[in-house]
């Protein structure tokens, strides 16, 4: 086989700028997402995922700024996601030059856009993110940024959104989110074996050996994480590499 | 002064492929377009695709496209990208089935689904950066490694029996045609606007291109 698996650093965006504390060494504005994503493309990130988490809609049209600054710069593939809530939402960043948008909340209050977008801009362009949460021996989905429990079953939920239309899944682990100690490799593994389509782990990343288990046991297709590179702690190269002596296929 | 004509039929993201070609050309102009006379006026076509085919092909045709993008493949240099090269071939069974524009011999199927490789689910769509292999050479592999990664994205794929005008196989699963060359087009399955500098290195190679091989 000779599909890479993929690593995509995740930036979050308020305002037109990246927060949660990008750390480069020599890079001159770390909130400059061009700067930022620059560097990420010159470590061979696989892609980058662009997470608007500005509440208000003015912001929004910054959002639209910043995918065009960064496709005009760099080419590997762009994913945005925060605040996206309808066919004109997206069409507004796939026009700006994204590649693909991810849907959260919206996907639950309106499936069917998931099956209008697929259908309209092809399914390749619409990820569904879903923020899952460990409730007894299965997970919830909440919505609105982790904020609101929905009592949908995660499990069926992105084999619903398979259904709908969905290309890819973005899965982040509530429970893990920011602890740093690894996926919920159960709870990828369960979506992962469920559903025909790409899934990306998320949450919870806090070592390279956690890259791994997120491939080999959890079986995503590609890992998503934050801080580990934005701190400067590893490089994608470096993460790549490791993970190649484990016997995953990257591209290096 | 001599320009580049994308061709728009309105689906997908073309500010992409746009900005990849300005990036390597400073000579000629990149037009983003809809209008037929700018596409027959062209040196260079670039034939992008995105979304299902069978709405492609009503697009081309609502945009009274078909007989100027026609015109380009027998003409000037054409480049098809992603669902740009599955539209070249007879036919497709996409949306029930769709009739392709017949330039290059072969056909156009779905990825199956539930295969496993090594115990391994290959997931559809075919999505991430996978080996190109070159079957001959041309002026558009030109600096660019055998064998090295592009970016691909997409469900159906296209396979022919046509050896000469297979540029390049990849193996997801089975094997299946990853670019394509008859004469003056060239076409790739995978994304050059989305493929780092190798990926710009084929769109460099292309702009420079006569159409000839």
């Amino acid at each position: 086989m000779a599909l890479a698996k993929r690593i995509i650093p995740c930036l979050d965006v308020d305002g037109g700028r990246v927060v949660k504390g990008v750390q480069f060494v020599g890079i001159v504005d770390a909130g400059d997402p061009v700067e930022v994503a620059k560097r990420y493309d010159q470590q061979k990130a696989d892609e980058l995922t662009f997470l608007d988490i500005t509440a208000s809609s003015d912001a929004r049209k910054i959002m639209v700024d910043v995918v065009k600054a960064v496709a005009g710069e760099v080419f590997i593939p762009l994913t945005v996601g925060g605040g996206i809530r309808d066919m004109q939402d997206i069409h507004q960043m796939l026009h700006a030059g994204a590649d693909k948008v991810s849907i959260n909340t919206a996907a639950v209050d309106n499936p069917y856009l998931v099956t209008e977008a697929s259908m309209y801009f092809g399914s390749q362009c619409i990820v569904v993110a879903m923020d899952a949460k460990k409730n007894g021996s299965s997970w919830e989905i909440y919505t609105h940024g982790g904020r609101n429990p929905t009592g949908i079953d995660a499990v069926s939920w992105a084999q619903k959104m398979v259904d709908a239309g969905a290309g890819e899944i973005l899965l982040t682990s509530m429970d893990r989110d920011g602890t740093r100690d690894g996926f919920d490799i159960e709870l990828t593994s369960a979506v992962s074996d469920a559903v025909s389509i790409p899934v990306i782990a998320s949450g919870g990343v806090g070592k390279l050996e956690h890259l791994v288990s997120g491939i080999v046991e959890g079986g995503a297709s590609a890992v998503l994480a934050a801080s580990i590179f934005h701190f400067g702690e590893f490089t994608i190269e470096q993460a790549k590499q490791y993970m190649e002596t484990r016997g995953i296929e990257v591209n290096l | 002064m001599s320009h580049i004509a994308v061709v728009d039929l309105g689906t997908g993201n073309l500010h992409s492929v746009g900005k990849a070609l300005q990036k390597v050309t400073a000579k000629q102009r990149i037009v983003i377009t809809s209008d037929p006379n700018v596409i027959t006026s062209a040196s260079h076509v670039v034939l992008p695709g995105q979304g299902a085919m069978g709405s492609w092909f009503r697009a081309l045709d609502e945009h009274d496209l078909r007989a100027a993008v026609v015109n380009a493949l027998s003409t000037c240099p054409v480049l098809g990208i992603c669902l740009g090269l599955q539209a070249l071939y007879s036919h497709s069974d996409e949306d029930g089935g769709t009739t392709g524009l017949g330039i290059m011999s072969g056909n156009v199927r779905k990825f199956p689904i539930n295969q496993r490789l090594n115990n391994e689910l290959l997931k559809v769509p075919h999505m991430g950066w996978n080996r190109v292999q070159q079957c001959f050479s041309h002026p558009l592999w030109t600096g660019i490694e055998d064998g090295i990664r592009f970016y691909f994205v997409h469900s159906y794929y296209a396979y022919s029996d046509m050896v000469s005008e297979i540029a390049a196989l990849t193996n997801y699963g089975l094997s299946f045609v990853s670019a394509a060359a008859h004469s003056n087009v060239f076409a790739v399955q995978f994304h050059p606007e989305k493929s780092h500098e190798q990926g710009l290195m084929l769109l460099h190679n292309f702009v420079c291109w006569n159409g000839e091989s």
